[in-house]
């Protein structure tokens, strides 16, 4: 196990894995839209909208847990100095940004003809829009402070002080009387029996899995270039630049 | 205790408190943070009725009158203890209709109707195709006449 917390066996081993995650999140996505958005019955209340529901959630969860996988890693990068935990941390923040801006829009979308509002400042869509500022702040913050040591541990303290909004977005619909509905699934009451058809959850459920192998795949690939920048002055980083000059002549 | 490990007790009683600190903050401010009132909120004075807020709950059936071409509206919004009418003219959003619930956003006249300027639809968090709904609402309609007969037994 601690062979791979080396970065350059890190590197070869992401190199390896990262083909296989993508051919993997390639197919669970095109079988998760195509039973979501062809096999999968409209709703009995809202017809064929719901149906954004299949990439809003996904991303709505993802954004969470991007966000303890990034707190989690500062944790270990500031207790016990692993520069791979830092890299893992960095390069988390633009892609848990991403999805939550994604849940945001998809969210806002979807709110329009069910609700007849793009927006409420209810507890639930505050919270998140929250979450979408402290990876702003994280990435903002990280970028300002050069000195890699002392940016990854700004960040990891930022990141563990956010980490408070995180229960707070999953129980605000059922703290608070908001417009968002509570959870069908996930929530303690519900992991027995959904509130979700068999065949409307079985795409939210392959969609999920595939957003979740996506954010690792893309990790990976971001730290990977993580690790070539730190190293790059290392004998197998140059090596690696040589090869791979050598080959594109 | 090694010094590593002290670090790490520290910041994770850091976290602790912090999120413990949050949450004792959110919780004063429990009452601006919801988003609507249910009418038994409003009855017993527990909503800022004198200014302009939301009243959420379910509309009764058999309570919406529309006029004026369907944008002026008229029903009575429940929590199935208390009821308040409101008044609403404009663009009703898409799942509003009997036994739905909604929030809406105004407030309340003399006479206790409740002027809203904004009706905003929330929906459930269940999932399912037309057709099992039917079927749903068809065995619930079933299963009380079957009940009927039981309910005569002294």
């Amino acid at each position: 196990m601690y062979k791979y917390a080396s970065p350059k066996n890190f590197y070869v081993l992401a190199g390896q894995l990262i083909p296989w995650l993508g051919i993997i999140t390639l197919v669970l996505f095109a079988t998760g839209l195509y039973l979501g958005l062809y096999v999968a019955p409209p709703d009995y209340q809202q017809g064929d909208s719901y149906r954004i529901m299949f990439i809003h959630v996904p991303a709505a969860w993802m954004s969470m847990y991007v966000y303890v996988m990034m707190a989690g890693a500062g944790l270990v990068g500031l207790v016990w100095n692993i520069k791979l935990a830092d890299m893992l941390a960095t390069a988390s923040a633009p892609i848990g940004a991403s999805l939550t801006l994604m849940a945001l829009v998809t969210g806002s979308l979807w709110g329009k003809p069910t609700w007849g509002t793009y927006w409420v400042w209810d507890a639930r869509l505050t919270s998140e829009l929250l979450l979408f500022f402290l990876y702003l702040g994280f990435i903002a913050l990280q970028a300002a402070i050069d000195e890699p040591r002392r940016s990854a541990r700004a960040g990891a303290v930022l990141a563990l002080v956010g980490v408070v909004d995180i229960p707070i977005i999953h129980f605000s619909v059922i703290w608070w009387n908001t417009l968002h509905q509570p959870a069908s699934i996930g929530a303690l009451n519900r992991i027995i029996s959904p509130t979700i058809y068999p065949t409307m959850l079985h795409p939210l459920l392959i969609n999920s899995l595939a957003f979740f192998l996506f954010y690792y795949m893309v990790v990976l690939m971001r730290m990977r270039g993580e690790i070539l920048a730190r190293e790059r002055h290392t004998g197998w980083v140059m090596q690696i630049v040589r090869a791979s000059a050598e080959a594109a002549r | 205790m090694k010094p590593r490990h002290k670090k790490l007790l520290l910041i994770v009683s850091g976290v602790a408190v912090l999120t413990v600190a949050s949450l004792l903050i959110l919780n004063a401010f429990r009452n601006n943070l919801v988003f609507y009132f249910t009418p038994t909120q409003v009855f017993t004075g527990k909503a800022p009725i004198h200014t302009v807020f939301r009243v959420g709950g379910l509309v009764e059936k058999g309570s919406i009158k529309k006029s004026d071409g369907g944008l002026t509206v008229n029903f009575v919004i429940t929590d199935l203890k208390k009821s308040i009418p409101v008044y609403y003219h404009g663009i009703l959003p898409d799942l509003f209709r009997a036994g739905q619930g909604v929030v809406c956003q105004g407030r309340l006249n003399a006479q206790g109707q409740f002027i809203a300027d904004q009706v905003l639809a929330k929906h459930s968090a269940t999932y399912m195709p037309p057709s099992v709904a039917q079927e749903l609402k068809h065995n619930a309609a079933t299963a009380q006449v079957d009940s009927t007969p039981h309910s005569y037994k002294p």
